[in-house]
């Protein structure tokens, strides 16, 4: 069985974001740029998956160039074969789905996993779009996973507590943190990457039915004010509390 | 705390390929999550994380040089290095734990070992099913080991070991050593087994360094070596030389890893410390101090990967990698002394690497040929003239 993991190729969590000039994008220069976390996971899953019931682990990624680098350590990981569909530029979410689609119904893969959401856009919508598209079945914020035959069983996050839902193959599994725990790129594993090619293919789909105007940055916060350091200065707190920060 | 980045001031990662670059943060990645967080208890402690080994076999951190048919990713040795400067970051001992598996032992048994020996050890020092540990050094022969006293004799099926050997990194916790003995006069190598009856490998207590790592003694009492357990195919103390010209490559990139945890942590302290109106680092006595740093680092990494490459094309003479260690060893030190300084009090405690750092680097200096040494080495090779016997 073929089982494909999408990835994205997304700036580290750690880093500064400076705002590029035309406001349509971040200033990539000094950002290092890492898998999506959750995507981590959803190639975790795959790996397990293939070890427990056989077949090829593929993955798949949308971006430019530098994208590739998350791809090779999804094969330092552990997959087989690698997919790039370049495209460099923005494609809104939509797009996004229609080109993983095409790519997954040409695999003809049944069980595909990607991270529930990009920690760059945070749309959180590409797994359940992607299967729709394909009229497979979906479940997302997955924690746990488990196939049995054609039978799916999940436990997803929800708000206070767990849910646990069946469903079948086809499907795509959103992954949450806590679904597993993602193994390190062994030394052998990119030592073996190495000599992995990656297959490059244009994205068919790039007329965005979403447009990104401009990015900005949140308000930075205001500097905290100290009113003073015993109980006289309270009256004042409750009064500025009140009137000025309007939060009693 | 901010995640680490490395320290590159003078774009060495272009230096690197691009596979080279993965192997150094899948370690750092390993480094970040598994050892920076439990290291300082074990050191306190002075006990050796051992729940490391298997995590640290399956990142296939042990001979990772050799080939693959050992289960081995045979990488080169620039990658080897980055392998060990950031295990280093993390802590010496841990960095000294893999140095001698890799370097003192599985390189040993694979260079002059049988093919009988190399099948059955190597998967399995791999794996980190089992543990080795190297000795050469004796209480009365460190600097000059062409005098060691344990010596082999011939009898009936193999031979009778006899003698002692100290400061044997893992010695108490392997499952063999490669040891060295004379046999007929001539320096051997044998693989001893923890369980040869005769053999024990007693702890080294009292440590003010490498506390997260295991030092021993072994006592050879009269213990039979079977004839399937020497190596076959050394010759004379020049092999054992050249284990530790493996291992000295390995330390000559590890400290550079000590010299960046010490530098990033004083670099962060000094921004945010404020005495009198402004942080200390905008003071120039601590300017001048992480000037210092950043220069040494920056050589340091310099050196290291054209001594990779060199090693790599198997064009090293023994001599560079002294060079390389000496240098890198002293200036490590010099940097953990400074970073403690800048971290003023706070410099030793444990909250903070530099103290730790610094405490192992004494032993750093000393281990695998001393400063000194290196010093003698270099000297009689640039005048011609040795200044030892």
């Amino acid at each position: 069985m073929k089982i494909v993991v999408c990835v994205s190729h997304v700036p580290d969590t750690a880093t500064k974001i400076k705002i590029s000039a035309d406001e349509k994008n971040i200033d990539s220069a000094g950002v290092s740029y890492v898998i999506n976390p959750y995507d981590e996971f959803a190639i975790e899953e795959a790996l397990k998956t293939k070890e427990k019931i056989g077949g090829e682990v593929y993955v798949v990624t949308i971006g430019n160039e530098a994208a590739k680098e998350s791809l090779r350590k999804a094969l330092a990981m552990g997959a087989d074969e690698a997919i790039h569909l370049k495209y460099d530029g923005y494609l809104d979410s939509l797009n996004v789905a229609k080109n993983l689609a095409e790519e997954i119904k040409s695999l003809n893969s049944q069980l595909v996993f990607m991270g529930k959401q990009s920690i760059d856009f945070d749309n959180c919508v590409v797994p359940q779009m992607t299967a729709e598209l394909l009229d497979y079945n979906s479940i997302s914020v997955c924690v746990s996973f488990s196939l049995d035959g054609n039978k799916v069983t999940c436990e997803r996050e929800i708000e206070g507590g767990k849910e646990v839902v069946e469903s079948q193959l086809p499907i795509i599994v959103g992954a949450q943190k806590g679904l597993n725990e993602p193994r390190y790129a062994s030394l052998k594993g990119i030592m073996a990457a190495k000599k992995k090619t990656i297959q490059e293919k244009n994205c068919t789909f790039t007329n965005n039915s979403v447009e990104l105007i401009k990015i900005k940055k949140p308000a930075s916060k205001n500097p905290g004010r100290i009113l003073g350091t015993d109980v006289s200065v309270v009256p004042e707190l409750v009064r500025l509390l009140r009137e000025e920060a309007k939060a009693i | 705390m901010n995640k680490f980045k490395g320290v590159d001031y003078f774009n060495a990662d272009s230096l690197l390929t691009e596979d080279e670059i993965m192997v150094r943060e899948s370690v750092r990645e390993f480094v970040d999550a598994e050892i920076i967080p439990i290291i300082e208890l074990n050191y306190r402690e002075g006990k050796f994380p051992f729940e490391l080994v298997p995590k640290m076999a399956e990142i296939g951190l042990f001979g990772s040089t050799l080939p693959q048919k050992y289960g081995c990713a045979a990488m080169n040795n620039v990658a080897y290095g980055l392998v060990t400067q950031e295990l280093e970051r993390g802590d010496s001992g841990i960095r000294s734990f893999v140095s001698v598996q890799s370097a003192l032992v599985m390189y040993p048994i694979y260079a002059f070992g049988s093919e009988e020996q190399k099948d059955f050890w190597l998967p399995k020092l791999a794996k980190g099913e089992k543990i080795g540990c190297f000795g050469l050094t004796e209480p009365d022969f460190g600097s000059n080991p062409s005098g060691m006293i344990t010596k082999a004799e011939k009898i009936d099926g193999g031979y009778l070991l006899n003698g002692a050997k100290m400061w044997i990194t893992n010695g108490t916790i392997a499952d063999v050593a490669v040891v060295w003995a004379k046999f007929n006069g001539v320096v051997n190598g044998f693989l001893v087994e923890k369980d040869f009856k005769g053999f024990s490998a007693p702890e080294t207590k009292g440590k003010h360094s490498l506390r997260a790592s295991v030092t021993s003694e072994l006592i050879f009492d009269n213990v039979f070596v079977p004839e399937s357990n020497i190596l076959p195919k050394t010759s004379g103390l020049k092999s054992a030389l050249m284990c530790l010209n493996q291992a000295r490559y390995g330390i000559a990139w590890g400290v550079v890893g000590s010299m960046m945890a010490c530098y990033d942590s004083a670099l962060n302290y000094a921004k945010s410390r404020k005495q009198f109106s402004k942080p200390i680092a905008a003071y120039q006595l601590t300017q001048d101090k992480l000037v210092f740093m950043v220069t040494e680092i920056t050589k340091a990494q310099l050196l290291n990967i054209q001594l990779g490459r060199l090693k790599d094309q198997n064009k090293v003479k023994f001599t560079q990698v002294s060079l390389a260690k000496r240098n890198n060893c002293q200036k490590a030190l010099e940097i953990a002394r400074v970073a403690r300084e800048i971290l003023g009090a706070n410099g030793i405690l444990d909250e903070y690497p530099v103290m730790r750092h610094s405490a192992n680097l004494e032993s750093v200096k000393t281990y695998e040929g001393t400063h000194e040494m290196h010093t003698l080495i270099l000297g009689e090779d640039i005048t011609g003239f040795a200044a030892f016997d």
